[in-house]
């Protein structure tokens, strides 16, 4: 414990993350083999790594670039859909492991580049107004895919955005379906990929933000002005930003498609991204750690309470507004400053009391 | 005619958008925090106006009267246990418990009222306009809505103006700290917005129901979201911004709905949101603020 103290900030959050991620795999992966977790448990796996990869690159966008997305959830569904429609192109006896990291990588690809496109003119407007038009590309996104119908036969790929009559199908399949999204998709994410997926955030994310370009894109979030006027180019630290933002949640997408059998657009909706926003603020804006375990209860307590069938969703808006209220209490604030302060004291004692002294002779 | 008819559609639309985003305007001018759970006040509204009507046999006028009552009430309670303990916290928090005030709202409503939809009966008793021999129909609901909007319109623009409780409103909405030394209650001022603002939500809901008789927990999501974005159309914090915004929203929407596609209007009301807000970044009316240094 004392070590980690003499180590950096840096390096000790990197231990935090990183450490919690491989005991957590380290715990549940042999017990997973063995069959010892229920199968509604270990089905909770894989959506909670990409709920945190998500939460990780919303991290980024809010807590570090200081501009609130209401919309990485289309990030999110255009990685998900770009994945599903690449995994139905590629050849059937690739192995399963190399369809999936193909799958992340281009909807990672197809993210960033839909981030570049939106983050040029977004990152120009500020505080609400950004946010809206984020919410408004992610309402667009899921919009447009509604109303895609893709299929592919031995010709190659047929789009239509009309019905699926229209694609002309001979023989082949459906890939998405209209507002049915997609449809028999292979389930190839495993619990270690996601894992895999966590780990390559945390790397990008974590030595992003203590880069140059990190700690350029801090400084423009604590003062825009000041940070233009030391020669910060703002439009350049802000997209790559956003963009980094955009691949991840899109990465996030592919693996979080690959687990299910069907999906739909309206599963990356408005509701999405605020529910990934929560997860963000309540484990700390700029706090990766403290993100990785608020992803992991949230998404877990809606589950746990699905015993009170009805009142599930209820008690989970109760805590949330619980949770906001307590941490933003001022009286436990208050008391939690006095205890902090008691425990120091209490180390440093001797040097405490020479100081009261001084002020007593004075 | 079509033509006509869709633009008629579009205004009343777009009135009860109006409406509902003249409550989002208010709030975020004077406690500058966005009220995510604003739409589902609109729902709740509606349902009370649809069990006084329905369980009671009330007359509608009665029901309509209810329903401000109850989310007045409502919307001041949210406030005054919600919001006012994070006055001081940052703007996020304050968001975060705005959607959990909204998801409590919607599933405490689901507890009620159940999820299956109640098909609620219009409140307007007066038949539907025909003219040119029938070729362009104007419904009782689109009038009354219309009517509603402006005289809302006109009655918050005099209220601000001249009302002394309104001019402290846009005294907390310049500089609140300031406002307070001049002797204005910012506490009150506040919960007099909320109050204010969630009755126009229960008048939009009863009217936004009587058009569209589906009404269910989720009821007030979209419109509330939409509201919110006409808000921001028409420049927030500016209440003729909020009625401009709110009627070209509902004008675009019906309009793209009947000539381009149904499942895309959702899309081109965005698109179009997005090109206002880059060519004119604070919106139609809004306002300019310069920064200072």
């Amino acid at each position: 414990m004392n070590k980690l103290k003499n180590l950096s900030k840096y390096a000790a959050t990197n231990i935090k993350c990183y450490g919690m991620v491989i005991v957590a795999f380290a715990v549940l992966y042999p017990m997973l083999q063995a069959g010892l977790i229920s199968n509604k448990v270990s089905g909770l796996l894989i959506p909670i790594c990409a709920y945190i990869v998500m939460a990780i690159s919303l991290n980024l966008a809010v807590g570090f670039l200081g501009e609130l997305s209401l919309g990485h959830a289309g990030f999110m569904s255009v990685g998900a859909f770009s994945g599903v429609i690449t995994i139905a192109c590629l050849n059937d006896g690739m192995p399963a492991p190399v369809k999936l990291l193909i799958a992340i990588i281009v909807g990672g690809i197809l993210a960033g580049i839909l981030g570049l496109v939106i983050g040029i003119p977004v990152i120009r407007l500020r505080g609400d107004y950004l946010a809206i038009v984020t919410l408004a590309f992610g309402e667009i996104i899921k919009n447009i895919i509604n109303c895609l119908y893709i299929g592919i036969d031995d010709a190659g790929l047929h789009f239509s955005m009309k019905s699926a009559n229209d694609l002309n199908l001979a023989g082949g399949k459906m890939i998405l379906n209209g507002p049915q999204g997609a449809v028999g998709i292979e389930k190839i994410s495993t619990f270690l990929a996601g894992v895999l997926l966590v780990v390559f955030a945390l790397f990008v994310v974590l030595n992003l933000v203590n880069s140059k370009t990190g700690r350029a894109v801090t400084a423009i979030r604590d003062n825009r002005i000041a940070a233009e006027s030391v020669g910060i180019n703002i439009t350049k630290y802000k997209l790559t930003a956003f963009i980094v933002s955009a691949v991840i949640a899109g990465m996030a997408g592919a693996l979080y498609a690959m687990n299910f059998s069907t999906i739909a657009a309206k599963k990356f909706d408005f509701n999405t991204s605020i529910l990934i926003l929560v997860f963000v603020v309540l484990g700390g804006m700029g706090n990766i750690p403290g993100t990785i375990i608020a992803t992991t209860l949230l998404y877990i307590l809606p589950e746990m309470l699905r015993q009170f069938s009805d009142f599930r969703m209820l008690i989970y808006a109760v805590v949330l507004i619980a949770v906001m209220l307590a941490t933003n209490n001022a009286r436990l604030k208050d008391l939690r400053a006095r205890v902090s302060a008691k425990l120091k004291t209490h180390k440093g004692l001797n040097a405490e009391s020479g100081g009261k002294g001084d002020v007593s002779n004075g | 005619m079509t033509f006509i008819s869709n633009l008629i559609n579009g205004i009343s639309l777009g009135s009860v958008y109006a409406i509902i985003a003249l409550g989002y305007t208010m709030v975020y001018g004077i406690a500058k925090m966005l009220n995510f759970a604003h739409g589902d006040v609109i729902m709740v509204g509606a349902y009370i106006s649809y069990c006084v009507t329905a369980y009671l046999g009330l007359p509608p006028i009665v029901s309509i009267l209810a329903a401000m009552v109850v989310c007045t009430i409502l919307g001041m309670g949210i406030e005054r246990f919600a919001y006012k303990p994070l006055r001081k916290a940052g703007s996020l928090a304050v968001l975060i418990t705005a959607i959990g005030v909204s998801y409590l709202l919607q599933n405490v409503a689901l507890l009620i009222w159940g999820s299956n939809p109640k098909s609620f009966a219009s409140v307007i008793s007066f038949s539907s306009i025909a003219l040119f021999n029938g070729g362009l129909i104007i419904t009782a609901e689109s009038i009354v809505t219309v009517i509603a909007c402006i005289v809302i319109m006109i009655g918050l623009t005099v209220f601000t103006k001249k009302s002394k409780i309104g001019k402290g409103m846009r005294a907390v909405s310049e500089d609140k700290d300031a406002a307070e030394l001049m002797g204005i209650n910012v506490n009150v001022t506040i919960s007099v917005t909320f109050a204010i603002g969630s009755a126009l939500a229960a008048i939009a809901g009863v009217l936004l129901c009587s058009a569209y008789p589906t009404l269910q927990p989720t009821t007030g999501a979209m419109p509330g979201i939409k509201a919110f974005t006409a808000a921001v159309f028409g420049g927030i914090g500016s209440i003729p911004g909020a009625m401009v915004g709110g009627i070209l929203l509902g004008i675009i929407e019906i309009f793209s709905k009947s000539y381009i596609s149904t499942a895309l209007s959702d899309a081109i009301v965005f698109a179009v949101l997005i090109i206002v807000l880059l060519v004119k970044p604070t919106g139609i009316l809004g306002k300019k603020i310069m920064e200072k240094v």
